[in-house]
């Protein structure tokens, strides 16, 4: 045995060193490839940070404004980095604060290991300072949380806090460390990653007898039709997806989070699905005779009304989670397994095929979109700017290359209808819970998680003022973040159900917003407003090759909708274009 | 699946590591979807270290087969089976505690042990206290007959059930155990066997 040091390059397995759980969890960290830890300290998790003090050279912490930030940047960093996100911060009001972050992540399977720490292990449970019942208060929101009071727990349990979050369907872990452990000094006798856990079976064994029944369906299909989710990029399938894309011949539409798991521009994809995505995905689903489901979990954001949804169709389900397969819909055959395994098995069962009369269909529908909607958006008469003509303008300096983080609201449908995505991690938004003030923070992460790639938000003027304060951590840790906040003077998404379905009750969406670029230059960032079009292409630039962050707040007009639309309760053929 | 499925009694069998915080965890499952639960039983199992839930609920079949789906996803879940009442056999424990002087003048007291198959698990001078095993009717029947002469106190455990046609756990314990589980393990079954399901 060794004696104590403060850092310790990792040992071998068969020395043990004596260490605090602090350092312990440090070295875990480093052991599971984690670079950058976004967190903010505490009296609860002090140890900690008092050990990472020494770990500058490995760990780069970055320190947010607020723990909600602190999540959101650990979700932007693992959506574009495909890695786990690391998120610290203290007990109480701390680890609370962590929540929202939780319940996004675990929705929309984010792989994050978060950790919080917690009082001394003879205070739990009597009502301590800053004592809360972290545990049970996010066990709703995480796949796995589990609470250390003993350090010598703390290497395999970091093990399997990875081992979950990024195994099967991912999804964020939170551990929570009472202050004991974390200085309590044990022997370390290394660092071993988890790949096995006995009661926890991330990948099924795939059956081939589904792939045949699959491909036979898909083999004598006149309509098929793929729909495909964020799974194919967590499985890190794109390539095979794309195979069995090109090979099948069938047009493919996708979820928002399953958007850029192929090129927007590919022949086949035919476009966005849901409430608000394109017309002919959602009226034709009503008409496939084959619905291959990829990675995704038939949303009810997607379905509409699941009684009149795809009724006509055989559906073939293709899913990690066997407890979404059948959850919502009906599947015919389901392909339980990880896509990166059955899609070339599929691939490889199927005819090569062409459907251009059923690829002409999506066509003729897209055709009428561009006619009654998207003409107008990108191409406005109005003295005002559409929130679609400034995606499109980004678009065009960007080359469909950027790294697209987006808020909640109007501008979050029109960036992902409108947005072009080249590459795979492209497109970081909050989908399944739908979370204000998610972009700004999460584009921070998505940066540190891509830093070779331009990244830009894309924010309402709501949702911006719910986590601006996540200006002062761009300004502090320097990180190179484009902003550009849509400011349509209302709480847009609000004011658009408000007028087609309250008529027109305006009821607290009308709201005010302070001077954004001397907000930002409070903060040291550099920032312009425009309100006319004939300065938006040169702002664009201006954003895009000032080194470092930029703020662009643009006015758009105050009244516009999201279109096409289907209404809340109705069937995914009712979209509505106006 | 297309008519409405009626509602009825299954039990539901949860294998688990014994982990402090699953109870809440496999809760939750229930309470997130507005379902109650009859009765629920939890104790260590046959296996060192394994646990076995018991749950009594009453939904249609549909809902209970994508309850155990959430609940297999618990990482320290290891297994989720769900039976009819048909398929398993039950008891409830049930203890009825009267005044040992009501009941020794006023109740033929072999008569009633006899006929509802109870025990007499205690007496003393002050109150009787008895047993008796069996499905719900069964111990309530003893309820009325004891109601009439003083009742003080009664309590019922949750419901215990052993599935017919199971070969235990064991076996299939040792193939969790294994990195590269066989099929057998890792299969889904109810993908594989369409509607009938969770058999062991
Ligand atoms: C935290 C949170 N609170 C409330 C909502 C409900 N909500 C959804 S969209 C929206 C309006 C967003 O307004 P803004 O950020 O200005 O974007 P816009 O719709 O105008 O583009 C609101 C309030 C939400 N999604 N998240």
């Amino acid at each position: 045995m060794e004696v104590a040091q403060e850092t310790l390059t990792a040992p071998a397995a068969t020395e043990t060193v004596q260490v605090s759980g602090s350092v312990a969890l440090l070295e875990a960290l480093i052991a599971e490839g984690t670079d950058t830890i976004f967190g903010y300290p505490g009296g609860a998790i002090m140890p900690i940070y008092d050990a990472l003090f020494d770990y500058n050279d490995k760990l780069n912490h970055i320190l947010v404004r607020h723990e909600q930030g602190g999540i959101h940047a650990g979700q932007g960093y693992a959506r574009t980095s495909g890695k786990v996100g690391v998120v610290f911060a203290t007990s109480g009001p701390g680890a609370t604060n962590l929540v929202t972050g939780l319940a996004d992540a675990q929705i929309d399977s984010t792989p994050l290991v978060c950790i919080t720490g917690q009082v001394f292990a003879h205070l739990l449970g009597t009502d301590a300072f800053q004592e809360t019942d972290v545990i049970n208060i996010t066990t709703p929101v995480t796949k796995w949380n589990y609470q250390v009071t003993d350090a010598t727990e703390i290497p395999e349990v970091i093990a399997k806090a990875f081992y979950i979050a990024r195994s099967g369907r991912p999804g964020p872990v939170l551990i929570d460390i009472t202050k004991n452990a974390q200085i309590q000094l044990f022997d370390f006798a290394g660092y071993k990653p988890c790949d096995h856990i006995r009661s926890y079976r991330p990948k099924p064994i795939v059956r081939t007898q589904y792939i045949d029944e699959a491909a036979a369906l898909i083999n004598n299909a006149k309509k098929p039709f793929i729909l495909f989710g964020q799974g194919v990029i967590l499985g890190s399938a794109e390539q095979e997806f794309k195979a069995f894309v090109e090979k099948s011949g069938i047009p493919a539409a996708w979820t928002i989070l399953g958007a850029g798991a192929i090129p927007t521009d590919h022949p086949q994809n035919v476009g966005m699905l849901g409430m608000h995505g394109n017309y002919g995905p959602n009226v034709l689903t009503n008409d496939c005779d084959v619905l291959i489901a990829i990675g995704m979990r038939f949303d009810d954001r997607v379905t509409g009304r699941l009684d009149k949804y795809a009724k006509q169709a055989k559906v073939v389900h293709l899913d990690i989670d066997p407890a979404e397969i059948d959850k919502n819909v009906k599947s015919t055959v389901p392909v339980w397994g990880d896509c990166k395994e059955t899609l070339p098995l599929l691939t490889a069962a199927i005819a090569k095929k062409e459907y251009p009369e059923w690829l002409a269909k999506f066509n003729d529908y897209t055709k009428q979109e561009v006619e009654a909607v998207i003409h107008n958006e990108l191409n406005p008469t109005t003295p005002e700017m559409t929130m679609g003509e400034v995606i499109k303008q980004l678009n065009e300096i960007t080359k469909g290359e950027a790294v697209i983080v987006t808020d909640v609201g109007q501008h979050q449908m029109v960036a992902c209808r409108y947005a072009q995505f080249n590459n795979t991690r492209s497109n970081v938004t909050s989908g399944g819970l739908g979370t204000m003030g998610f972009a700004l923070p999460a584009a921070i992460g998505a940066k540190f998680g891509a830093p070779n790639r331009t990244v830009v938000a894309i924010i309402g003027d709501g949702g911006f003022q719910m986590t601006c304060q996540e200006l002062g951590t761009i300004m502090q840790s320097g990180v190179d973040v484009k902003i550009v906040i849509l400011n349509n003077r209302f709480l847009g998404m609000v004011r658009q159900w408000q007028e087609l379905f309250n008529q027109r009750r305006y009821s607290f969406v009308d709201i005010q917003s302070p001077d954004f670029v001397a907000l930002a230059a409070a903060y040291r960032i550099p920032g312009k407003l425009i309100d006319d079009r004939a300065d938006l292409t040169t702002a664009l630039n201006e954003m895009l090759s000032t080194p470092g962050s930029f703020l662009l707040e643009v006015m758009v007009t105050k009244e516009n909708n999201v279109f096409p639309m289907v209404p809340q309760g109705c069937s995914v053929s009712e979209i509505r274009l106006k | 699946m297309s008519e409405p499925e009626e509602k009825q009694e299954f039990n539901i069998t949860v294998y688990t590591e014994n982990q402090i915080g699953l109870l809440s965890r496999i809760a939750i499952i229930f309470t997130r979807r507005k379902i109650n639960i009859d009765s629920l039983n939890t104790s260590p199992s046959e296996i060192d270290s394994i646990h076995r839930f018991n749950i009594v609920i009453n939904e249609s079949e549909d809902v209970v087969r994508k309850l155990t789906r959430q609940i297999e996803k618990q990482v320290e879940v290891l297994k989720v089976y769900y039976h009819t009442n048909e398929d398993v056999i039950w008891q409830e424990l049930a203890l009825y505690k009267v005044s040992t002087d009501v009941i020794a003048e006023k109740v033929s007291v072999e008569r009633l042990l006899r006929e509802n198959g109870a025990r007499a698990v205690v007496i003393r001078k002050d109150y009787t206290v008895f047993e008796t095993t069996g499905h719900r009717e069964e111990t309530d029947n003893l309820i009325n007959i004891l109601q009439p002469y003083g009742l003080i106190e009664f309590v019922r455990s949750a419901r215990v059930a052993i599935i017919k046609d199971s070969d235990g756990f064991n076996r299939k314990l040792r193939e969790f155990e294994r990195l590269e589980p066989g099929e057998d393990v890792i299969e889904n079954e109810y993908l594989n066997q369409g509607q009938k399901v969770f058999t062991m």
